[in-house]
C-alpha cells in the first residue's frame, strides 16, 4: 500500500525556491487538492509575476502565465471562456496581488467571479530581491526600507482578507499559514474548500497563506518560521474572514 | 443585390465581429468609440455570448488575454489613452503568440488630447505600441463597409498567424453612417491545439507564456516570430490605386483622411493635374511594392494625415527616398478639407518635383 507519494498534479521537476520558502509546501498542498477533486483536466493555472512566476513548470495541468498584477483578469478571461467545463486558480504573490494588481484583486472579488485565489503572502518581493511589499510590517528592514518601513512615510501594509470582507461580492475568504503540521492540515483544507466552491459555483473564494522568506528576511529557515509566529501572525490573525454560505445557513 | 442596412462604424465592427464567430467582448467605456460596448451589451446575451464591462483597460486586455488562451475568438475596443493601457498586454499577446482583434477609434493625443477625430497613434500601432520586438497587423478601413469586411478579416489573420491585429480607425469612422452589407461573410477554422482549454487527462499539458530566462531561447523565439512576419509582409499587404495610372503625383492617405483626400483629387484633375493615390489598407505591413513601383512615374509624394507626419517615414522608406514627400496635415482632432489637400497638391504640381 502506498501511504506517501508525489501529487500527480505536481511536476516530476526541480523546484527553484530558496531552502525554507514555504512556496514548496503551498504548491503540494495545490496539487494535492487538483488530485483529490479529481479536476487535474479540467484545471487552468495562472502563474503570477514574482518568485512563483514559473509555477507554469510545476503543475500538471494547463497553465498561463499571466503579466504583472493581472492574473484576476486572466483568470476572469478563461474562466468566462467555458465556465461549465474550466477550473480556473491563480497562484499570486503579495507584490502581484496587493500592490500592482490591486484593482483586478479587488474587481474580481466584487463579480464574485468564480475562480479560486492562491495568495501567498511573505511580506517582501522575493524575486527581486527583498523589496519592501504592501505587506511588510511597520518597521520591517528591507532593501527599500533599509531604516525599517515607516508608517509616516510609506504608509501601513494592507491586511487583504480584512478589506476584501467588506465587499458584498466574495464567497469566501480565509488567512492561513503553513508555519507547522497543525496549520498546514488547515491549510490545506482551506484550499480545497476554495476549490470545491468554485465546483460549486459559488464563487470568488481566496485562500490567503502567511509565508516565510528566509532569504530576503535574512533569517535561517527555523529563525524565520519564529519571525513568522512572533511577528505576522499577530498583524495577519489566521482564521475565516468571509463565508457566504456557512452565513446563509447559519440566518 | 445585396440587402444593404445603414449603420454607424462602431456598430458594424460589433455587428461583424460576432459574425466573424466572436462571442467573447470586454472594454471599459471611453469616447469616442462606446458605440461597440453599447453593442455588444445587448447582443452578446441573447446569442450566447458575453459582453463584460471591466474595470480598467489594463483588466481588458487581460481577459482577452485569458479567452484568447482558450482558442475563442475575442475582441477588445478602445480609443488612443486607453490603447496605451492596453499596450502592456498586447505585448504579452504578441510574446505568447495569442491573436485577438483590438479595436482602436483614434482621437487626438498626446495625453488626455480631446475627443475629436485623429490618426496619431499610427506609431503606436504600427511600431507595436508596447515593449519588446514583434508587431501587430494594422487594419486601416475607410468606410463603414470597410470596418465590418476588416473586423471579419482581422479575425482571421489573428488566427492565421496568431498574433493580436488590431483595426485603427478615428472617431469619424466611429461615428459616420453608411449602408453596410453583411452578406458572404466567411470565416475560416484555425488549428487552435496550443490551447488551454483542461488537457482531460488525454494530452500533456499546455502552457501560454512569454517569459524565457534563458536569451538563446527567447533571440530563437524573436527569430522565429519574425520569420512568420516575414511571410505576413510578403502576402498580406492590402492598398487601393486611386487614378495611379498617369499620375505624376502620388497622394499618400488611410482612413476618412483617404475620403477627403479623394475628392481633393477629383477636383484636381479636372484642374488637369495628373494626380492619384495609393491608400494603404494595411498599414503593417506597410504596402511598399506599389509605392516603389510609382517612384518611376510620380515625381512627388504628399502624405495626407490626421498626425504630425508619421506617415512620412513609411512612405519614404518604402520608395527608398527617391522622391520628396510633402505633408499635408491637420491634427489635434481637426480634420483637413478637400480643399487644404488641393493646395497642396497644386504646390506639388507647381513645383513639379524640383526640391
Amino acid at each position: 500500500m502506498v501511504v506517501f507519494e508525489k501529487p500527480k498534479s505536481l511536476a516530476d521537476v526541480p523546484l527553484h525556491y530558496c531552502p525554507g520558502c514555504t512556496h514548496g509546501i503551498i504548491h503540494r498542498l495545490v496539487a494535492e487538492v487538483i488530485d483529490e477533486l479529481g479536476i487535474e483536466g479540467k484545471t487552468i493555472g495562472v502563474a503570477p509575476v514574482g518568485c512563483s512566476v514559473m509555477a507554469y513548470d510545476y503543475f500538471n495541468c494547463d497553465m498561463v502565465e499571466a503579466a504583472h498584477g493581472r492574473a484576476p483578469a486572466v483568470a476572469t478571461g478563461l474562466k468566462r471562456s467555458d465556465p461549465e467545463n474550466h477550473i480556473v486558480f491563480t497562484y499570486q504573490g503579495d507584490g502581484d496581488l496587493a500592490s500592482i494588481g490591486m484593482a483586478e484583486t479587488v474587481h474580481s472579488a466584487a463579480r464574485n467571479e468564480n475562480i479560486t485565489v492562491i495568495f501567498v503572502n511573505n511580506a517582501i518581493y522575493g524575486m527581486t530581491g527583498g523589496q519592501m511589499a504592501p505587506t511588510s510590517l511597520p518597521g520591517q528592514v528591507t532593501q527599500t526600507s533599509p531604516y525599517g518601513r515607516d508608517t509616516d512615510h510609506c504608509g501601513f501594509p494592507i491586511k487583504v482578507c480584512e478589506m476584501l470582507s467588506q465587499l458584498d461580492g466574495p464567497e469566501y475568504l480565509e488567512r492561513v499559514s503553513v508555519n507547522n503540521v497543525k496549520n498546514i492540515k488547515a491549510a490545506k483544507k482551506a484550499i480545497k474548500k476554495a476549490f470545491e466552491n468554485q465546483i460549486n459555483g459559488k464563487g470568488f473564494s481566496l485562500v490567503e497563506v502567511v509565508s516565510t522568506c528566509p532569504t530576503n528576511w535574512g533569517l535561517t529557515p527555523v529563525k524565520a518560521l519564529e519571525w513568522l509566529e512572533e511577528k505576522m501572525l499577530p498583524y495577519y490573525p489566521l482564521g475565516v474572514y468571509k463565508d457566504r454560505s456557512a452565513q446563509k445557513e447559519g440566518e | 443585390m445585396a440587402d444593404k442596412v445603414l449603420m454607424k462604424g462602431n456598430e458594424a465592427i460589433a455587428e461583424a465581429a460576432i459574425m466573424a464567430g466572436c462571442r467573447h467582448y470586454f472594454g471599459y467605456p471611453i469616447t469616442p468609440q462606446t458605440e461597440i460596448a453599447a453593442y455588444m451589451a445587448k447582443r452578446m446575451p441573447k446569442i450566447g455570448g458575453v459582453f463584460l464591462q471591466a474595470e480598467s483597460e489594463i483588466a481588458a486586455i487581460n481577459m482577452v488575454y485569458g479567452v484568447s488562451s482558450t482558442g475563442k475568438r475575442v475582441m477588445t475596443s478602445s480609443s488612443s489613452p486607453g490603447v496605451s493601457r492596453k499596450s502592456e498586454g498586447i505585448s504579452y499577446m504578441a510574446g505568447a503568440d495569442l491573436p485577438a482583434l483590438i479595436v482602436n477609434v483614434q482621437r487626438g493625443g498626446p495625453g488626455l488630447g480631446g475627443i475629436q477625430p485623429s490618426q496619431s497613434d499610427y506609431f503606436q500601432a504600427t511600431r507595436g505600441s508596447g515593449h519588446g520586438d514583434y508587431h501587430l497587423i494594422v487594419l486601416a478601413p475607410s468606410s463603414v463597409q470597410e470596418m465590418a469586411d476588416l473586423t471579419i478579416k482581422g479575425f482571421d489573420l489573428g488566427d492565421k498567424y496568431r498574433m493580436p491585429v488590431m483595426l485603427l480607425a478615428d472617431g469619424t469612422m466611429g461615428q459616420m453612417m453608411e449602408p453596410v452589407s453583411f452578406d458572404n461573410v466567411e470565416t475560416k477554422e484555425y488549428d487552435k491545439s496550443w490551447a488551454v482549454t483542461g488537457t482531460k487527462c488525454e494530452r500533456k499539458h499546455n502552457i501560454i507564456n512569454s517569459l524565457y530566462l534563458k536569451p538563446e531561447e527567447l533571440e530563437k523565439e524573436n527569430f522565429a516570430r519574425f520569420e512568420r512576419y516575414k511571410v505576413i509582409e510578403a502576402n498580406e499587404a492590402m492598398y487601393q490605386e486611386y487614378k495611379m495610372d498617369d499620375a505624376e503625383i502620388c497622394v499618400v492617405a488611410f482612413g476618412i483622411a483617404a475620403r477627403v483626400a479623394q475628392n481633393a483629387i477629383d477636383a484636381a484633375r479636372e484642374e488637369g493635374i495628373k494626380v492619384g493615390m495609393i491608400r494603404p489598407i494595411t498599414l503593417w505591413p506597410f504596402p511598399k511594392a506599389p509605392m516603389l513601383a510609382a517612384t518611376d512615374k510620380v515625381h512627388t509624394f504628399i502624405s495626407v494625415e490626421m498626425s504630425m507626419g508619421q506617415m512620412i517615414e513609411d512612405i519614404k522608406l518604402a520608395t527608398e527616398c527617391r522622391r520628396p514627400v510633402e505633408l499635408c496635415n491637420r491634427v489635434g482632432g481637426m480634420i483637413p478639407t478637400p480643399d487644404e489637400v488641393l493646395d497642396s497638391i497644386r504646390a506639388a504640381a507647381q513645383k513639379g518635383g524640383n526640391k
